[in-house]
């Protein structure tokens, strides 16, 4: 306990940077339940998915660790491209394979679940066996002796103190983390709020069948928020492999449990929610890490996750996409 | 959920007639279903048709079916490993079997596992097919069931050695594996209703959430209680051994609960399992069960009419606990070494798929649904790394051809084909505006 007094400052900015991870996954699951009303559980692995991207491409174009700054800003940034269009990609994907059909048949959100754990098992070995073998086939002198699942994104940027204050540090990586994820946060915040296709969005979620009415394209509005989710993870994944610096085949159902956790407590289907419950959950689990030596850190997550839900049963800003202006 | 129709399928601004009548590439398939759907009907006429006299026999003769499964393909008591030359094969039968080639599991330990998920299927059945509450964390109650006995009966559990140390008790003693059993059932139902009081307020995908936390909560508990975290109660990641079975600890003195022979086990668990359909059929017929059912078709109207709602989901958490709690009981027993690591939440949510792939809301279906993953993954080991992911991908094509499930309850499955009509009328009504502004 007397550590995480003596050093909160230290710690609070860690779990920010922790959580502002999660806010961005969490976004996928707020915008398809605002929309759908339903949970893709498949997203977690939408995120793995934009990790392994980011894995290959910078494996095939041999990234160094620490690369100098002129090398590492456009290497992240083309990091942060694969990845949105992988996550993205997939994320797609699965709506137009799994989800589509059964939304054709009105199924109810039991069978989404289901569905999407079945995705989620194909993804996973598809990236944990196929990928890693593969690539080993093709890049020997690469991937060769690395046949396990878990292989190394290398670092691109060093941990360099920005800020002290007292004894708390605000160093590099929390700096490029928040920052990055709240520039997507406000960049899908106005999309959503200012553009056309976000009125549409909108629209659909307030009341589908009038949104039909006024010619909104329901489908194209759904693959629409499918993209959008998986963008967002692959920002995360870009994210993660900046302050981790590592993944593998199985790093997507903690994620996505935390994410998905977020999201809930935040509001699910509401952007704002999403962002706040983030970065609650993040600090939330480094405070519980601090004082329990981080074994209970998973169990104060959901304990305060089921303190807020009964008292405030929609999460803390409330669920709408639709009427609380995103 | 919301009902969500179509906008962008072609059928919207088509003739009236054309959305009633049949797609023509869909009649063969949709032939076939029918002849299908025919011939399942005159089947269950054919039976309900039958002396009462007869189908007691007939369920009879399954019962003895399954008790005599563990040597399929083969005449009673000569299958492999014991006598594999001297016995007899009943070909095509003995392909079932998951022993046959190298490196293959024990036949009857898979029947084991079979069985053991069977009863979990039906404990969840409660839970998901009957009160309609979507429980991810069922692994938490299977947990609590496997821990109470470890923790009180073997002679490795912190407990039982600070109970020795306080009463001055010998080394060897320990609570009995019977007294074992009403514990666990107390502790099971008390953490069903533990979990179900402060998260049952909530809705389908909250509760999904808070009980997914819940697994993880016990699995968390059980390898932090070590001793260094907090009290020793479960030994933690080290796990707890020596735990008992019907003859007391383990020990190769065992005649018949052995570690190696699992069919009596098998036996056991199958015994298990027909008690527990029998009693839970009598319970979805009853007052309670009938509650339930109005609980999952809507919770409001069921409100009107006089459903306790909350009281009611409560009972179907706690008599889900028991059950669920029974089969981690029994495995504990089974494998007499337990550690939290088994109890993860994959493992949890590959319990839900068993009751929706199955067919949640029918017996049958469930049983079904969780033989099969236990089985298929089992016999087809040859396919190896590649095996979860075929199973993956029946999984979601089981879901998108049969959202219903394998053997669906016939109830749900009116209600979901009530679903898809809801879908097709928006759309007839939609190409009927579509006719009239033309």
């Amino acid at each position: 306990m007397n550590t995480l007094i003596d050093h909160i400052g230290q710690y609070t900015v860690d779990g920010v940077s922790k959580g502002a991870i999660y806010a961005l996954v969490a976004l996928g699951y707020t915008l398809v339940y605002g929309v759908l009303r339903l949970i893709n559980f498949a997203h977690s692995e939408v995120f793995m998915v934009g990790t392994f991207a980011i894995l290959v491409t910078y494996t095939v174009l041999d990234v160094q660790q620490y690369p100098a700054l002129v090398v590492a800003i456009p290497t992240a940034l083309l990091g942060l491209v694969v990845a949105g269009l992988a996550s993205g990609g997939i994320a797609l994907a699965v709506e137009r394979a799994a989800y589509l059909p059964l939304r054709r048949k009105n199924a109810p959100p039991l069978i989404f679940l289901i569905t999407a754990i079945g995705v989620s098992m194909i993804l996973v070995e598809v990236f944990g066996l196929l990928l890693p073998r593969r690539i080993g086939h093709l890049l020997p002198e690469v991937f060769g002796r690395e046949r396990a699942a878990s292989l190394s994104v290398p670092y691109l940027f060093e941990r360099r103190p920005v800020l002290t204050i007292g004894d708390t540090t605000i160093d590099t990586i929390h700096v490029i983390v928040v920052v990055a994820a709240v520039v997507m946060m406000i960049g899908l915040d106005l999309f959503i709020n200012r553009t056309r296709y976000g009125r549409g969005v909108r629209a659909v979620a307030q009341d589908p069948q009038t949104a039909a009415l006024m010619g909104v394209n329901q489908d194209r509005v759904i693959m629409l928020i499918f993209v959008l989710g998986g963008v967002m993870a692959g920002a995360a994944a870009l994210l993660w492999t900046i302050r981790i610096g590592n993944t593998q085949s199985a790093i997507g159902f903690v994620v996505g449990l935390k994410a998905f956790t977020a999201a809930v407590l935040g509001g699910i289907g509401n952007l704002r929610g999403a962002l706040l419950g983030g970065i609650l959950l993040g600090v939330v689990e480094v405070y519980a890490a601090a004082i329990t030596a981080s074994i209970w850190e998973d169990v104060f997550a959901f304990v305060i996750l089921v303190i807020v839900l009964m008292f405030r049963p929609t999460g803390l800003l409330g669920e709408s996409l639709g009427r609380a202006r995103a | 959920m919301t009902t969500h129709p179509e906008t962008s399928t072609p059928t919207v601004g088509t003739p009236r007639h054309a959305a009633t009548a049949e797609p023509a590439e869909g009649n063969v398939l949709r032939r076939l279903n029918q002849r299908r759907r025919d011939a399942q009907a005159a089947v269950r006429q054919r039976w309900q048709g039958l002396p009462k006299w007869q189908r007691v026999i007939a369920v009879l003769a399954f019962v003895v079916f399954l008790y005599y499964l563990p040597w399929l393909g083969y005449l009673p008591g000569g299958a492999p490993p014991r006598n594999p030359v001297a016995n007899i094969q009943i070909p095509p039968f003995h392909l079932l079997r998951t022993d046959l080639g190298a490196g293959g599991s024990p036949w009857a330990a898979v029947l084991f596992t079979c069985a053991l998920y069977v009863m979990v299927a039906i404990g969840l059945n409660v839970v998901i097919g009957l009160a309609g509450l979507l429980d991810l964390g069922y692994i938490g109650f299977f947990a609590v069931g496997a821990y109470s006995v470890a923790i009180f009966g073997s002679v490795d559990s912190p407990v039982v050695q600070a109970l020795q140390e306080r009463f001055g008790l010998s080394q060897n003693w320990a609570v009995g594996w019977a007294l074992c059993i009403p514990i666990a059932i107390v502790l099971t139902s008390v953490s069903g209703v533990i979990l179900g009081w402060p998260t049952l307020r909530l809705r389908g995908d909250y509760l999904a959430i808070v009980t997914l936390g819940f697994g993880e909560i016990i699995r968390i508990a059980a390898r932090n209680l070590n001793g260094q975290s907090g009290p020793n109660i479960t030994n933690g990641p080290r796990g707890i051994s020596a735990i008992p079975g019907p003859e007391g600890p383990p020990s190769p003195d065992n005649q018949i609960f052995g570690l190696v022979d699992a069919k009596p086990w098998y036996w056991l668990a199958l015994t298990l399992v027909i008690l527990m359909v029998l009693g839970v059929r009598r319970l979805e017929h009853s007052r309670v069960g009938r509650s339930w059912l109005a609980i999952r078709e809507d919770e409001d109207a069921a409100a009107v009419m006089g459903v306790h709602g909350f009281k009611f989901k409560l009972w179907a958490f706690a008599i889900g606990a028991v059950l669920g709690g029974t089969s981690g009981f029994l495995f504990a027993s089974r494998y007499a070494y337990i550690d939290p690591n088994q109890f993860d939440l994959q493992l949890s949510i590959l319990f839900v798929a068993m009751v929706v792939i199955g067919g949640s809301g029918n017996m049958v279906g469930v049983s079904v649904g969780a033989i099969l993953l236990v089985y298929l993954p089992e016999r087809f080991r040859d396919l190896d790394e590649w095996r979860m992911l075929y199973f993956g991908l029946a999984m979601v094509l089981i879901m998108i051809l049969r959202p219903q499930g394998l053997i669906p309850s016939r109830r749900r499955a009116r209600e979901l084909a009530d679903r898809a009509e809801e879908v097709s009328g928006g759309r007839h009504r939609r190409a009927e505006e579509a006719t009239i502004n033309a």
